[in-house]
């Protein structure tokens, strides 16, 4: 379970905003919500651990964050704006180097499957540079069907996506939710998930 | 321990797959090399005297000018948060891939220092003795390198700022490494020199990649 | 807990280390100015002639204590970066980067005056003298740590890598420190010391020791004076700073 009191954000000179309070358990979604420039992608990576907040905290499974930063770390998954996926790579190199730098790593055959499912079937030795935009979200989101992550915490997950790849994230998410993970993200598109969710709007 | 090998294995792959930026800094390492002899003379006494320092200076900008790729491609695209983000140490995945710059920028640099030695009529010996003080002094280069890459990570003006915090520090590295070929010739003996450059290299590997995980938190924040 | 003769976190928030600063930095400059008085009196009528040397030595009391200053600011430096890592204050950050133009125009006196000095002395402006090599790449450093703050936009990290750099560099300062000393004695041809001074009379450690007093409190009234203009702009947008404006006006 993941909670946060009070959190706030200041970005030189701005206060983007302040007395967040949050909280996500198994089985749960939160869509983060606000207008261009509210902070959602600030809080997002605050939650994450990426950048300290001004002030507030973060607790996982009830203790403090900072004292449980690998433990968190271990059962999170974040996918932020840039998809870390290397032109040079191929959608399977990428997918294989991203899991074993984050300390899991995947045998041949469980990467291959992902990508089919995420739709990048007979796509998965070309290097990246020749992807679309929406196929090069696909390779990064091909990490979410292959870790036991907890938490997923994923910012803007639909961008570039086609109406069918939005369903079938929107099927993966559902299933995760359904396994008791937990669920962070943002969105400017209305989503409907099942399960257990709440929406938190972001505003000074 | 993994995720040292396969950010090791993705760098060198990376590098693999872009080999002529690898080539690049090595061209530039012969061509500075050998606009020496033409802007000074072609006397050999006067080569062989200046070798050792001519051949480490021009190593040092060709370390320094494949710098600017160690983490800025990783900062643009992404990949350095979830570097962050991984329950492995920060500071074993940077010691991973100063690692693979080193092999891909400094190591290439010790290879070919002595074929271009012999442009400047070094013996035998002091070919050798240049490799070795290299070989010692090139992986210091990457350290400290990854220290200012880190901290110019998207700042304004990167590239020049680099070199203006990173060269200070080299100074100590060509002092000694130069020195210890220059030691040789003189007949006073390479050992000290190479001594002192491997004591900072033992420093550098204990502190640098403390320094680089610090500088790269702050430009994530 | 015990209560403490002074509350030292009070004057860690810049609120209040604001009028603490304004009150302090009148009296150190007029500290600075009366050992300067004193200093340049007694290395201009009082110290005797040098016999070897003539009255050209004279440019040592600002030399020496020029070159002491710009080392031991770097140690200040790295001190405040130390402390802004450690705990995390904000004006730790502040006092940094307003050491560091103080500090970089001393090292770039002490080459001046070196020059200035080298040219009678030796008849060359430079030689590649161990300390002036040192004070010369001391120099590149403050450049460095000037260069890499000004170039980031955001004040919070700018501190942050600023104080990387100086740690980074307070670590190195002995190491090329004792690597060009080296350098300097294995190259024989250059080596002529400026610190083999002969036996410096009382009167001229005098004067070089109240120079040193006055170049000292001058660092600190402008270092205060500079943290004073850095905490205002920081702050503009903080209630105190709108309250003390209200009041000025």
């Amino acid at each position: 379970m993941l909670q946060a009191h009070g959190l706030a954000c200041v970005r030189g000179d701005r206060r983007l905003f302040s007395g967040v309070d949050l909280a996500v358990a198994p089985g749960q979604w939160l869509q983060v919500e606000g207008a261009n420039g509210a902070g959602k992608t600030s809080l997002l990576r605050i939650l994450a651990g990426l950048s300290p907040a001004a002030d507030g905290r973060i607790e996982w499974e009830g203790r403090p964050v900072t004292d449980v930063r690998d433990d968190f770390h271990a059962r999170l998954l974040y996918l932020g704006h840039a998809p870390a996926i290397k032109d040079d790579l191929s959608a399977l190199e990428n997918l294989q180097s991203a899991a074993a730098v984050g300390g899991r790593p995947l045998d041949e055959a469980t990467a291959l499957t992902a990508l089919r499912r995420i739709g990048l079937k007979g796509r998965e030795d070309l290097p990246s540079r020749v992807l679309s935009q929406g196929q090069k979200r696909r390779v990064a989101l091909a990490r979410l069907l292959c870790g036991q992550a907890r938490l997923w915490v994923l910012d803007e997950p639909f961008v570039a996506l086609d109406v069918g790849a939005v369903d079938m994230l929107c099927g993966i998410l559902d299933e995760h939710i359904g396994r008791g993970g937990m669920l962070i993200f943002t969105s400017h598109q209305a989503v409907q998930l099942q399960g257990n969710g709440a929406r938190l709007e972001l505003t000074k | 321990m993994n995720a040292f090998v396969a950010i090791l294995r993705r760098d060198l792959l990376l590098a693999m797959r872009r080999k002529s930026e690898m080539l690049t800094a090595l061209f530039f390492f012969m061509i500075v090399v050998s606009l020496f002899p033409l802007g000074i003379g072609p006397e050999t006494a006067l080569l062989r005297r200046i070798a050792p320092g001519v051949l480490w200076v021009a190593a040092l900008l060709a370390a320094m000018l494949s710098l600017n790729r160690l983490f800025a491609a990783d900062h643009q695209d992404g990949t350095l948060e979830q570097m962050a983000l991984s329950p492995t140490p920060l500071a074993l995945l940077v010691s991973g891939k100063v690692l693979a710059h080193w092999l891909t920028a400094g190591l290439p640099l010790v290879l070919l220092a002595p074929v271009l030695g012999l442009q400047f009529d070094l013996s035998s010996r002091a070919l050798g003795i240049l490799m070795l003080s290299l070989l010692l002094g090139t992986p210091l280069l990457s350290l400290i390198g990854a220290i200012g890459a880190a901290l110019t990570l998207g700042v304004r003006g990167g590239g020049v700022l680099l070199s203006l915090l990173v060269l200070p520090l080299y100074i100590p590295a060509l002092i000694f490494g130069a020195g210890a070929v220059e030691a040789d010739m003189a007949g006073l003996g390479a050992g000290g020199h190479l001594s002192l450059l491997g004591a900072l290299l033992a420093l550098g590997l204990f502190f640098a990649p403390w320094a680089t995980t610090a500088a790269l938190r702050i430009a994530l924040e | 807990m015990s209560q403490p003769l002074i509350n030292w976190f009070k004057f860690a928030s810049p609120a209040s280390f604001y009028p603490l600063a304004g009150k302090m930095w009148p009296w150190f400059a007029a500290l600075a100015t009366a050992f300067a008085a004193a200093g340049l009196w007694i290395s201009f009528f009082v110290a005797p002639t040098d016999f070897q040397q003539g009255e050209g030595y004279r440019i040592i009391f600002i030399h020496v204590p020029a070159s002491w200053m710009s080392m031991f600011i770097y140690c200040v430096m790295a001190f405040w970066s130390a402390i802004g890592i450690g705990f995390n204050t904000r004006l730790s950050g502040m006092m940094s980067s307003a050491l560091a133009p103080t500090g970089a125009l001393f090292a770039f006196l002490s080459l001046w005056t070196g020059a200035l000095w080298g040219k009678p002395m030796w008849g060359a402006w430079w030689v590649w003298d161990a300390r002036l090599t040192s004070e010369l790449i001391l120099l590149f450093l403050y450049l460095g740590y000037i260069a890499l703050t000004a170039a980031i936009d955001d004040p919070r990290r700018a501190d942050k890598a600023g104080a990387i750099v100086s740690l980074v560099g307070v670590i190195n300062v002995p190491i090329i420190y004792f690597s060009v000393k080296w350098w300097n004695t294995l190259h024989q041809g250059a080596s002529v010391s400026m610190t083999k001074a002969p036996t410096m009379a009382a009167t001229m450690l005098w004067g070089m020791l109240l120079m040193a007093l006055a170049f000292w409190m001058y660092s600190i009234a402008v270092a205060l004076y500079r943290v004073r203009a850095i905490i205002l702009e920081r702050e503009r947008h903080a209630t105190w700073v709108a309250e003390l404006l209200e009041m000025q006006r």
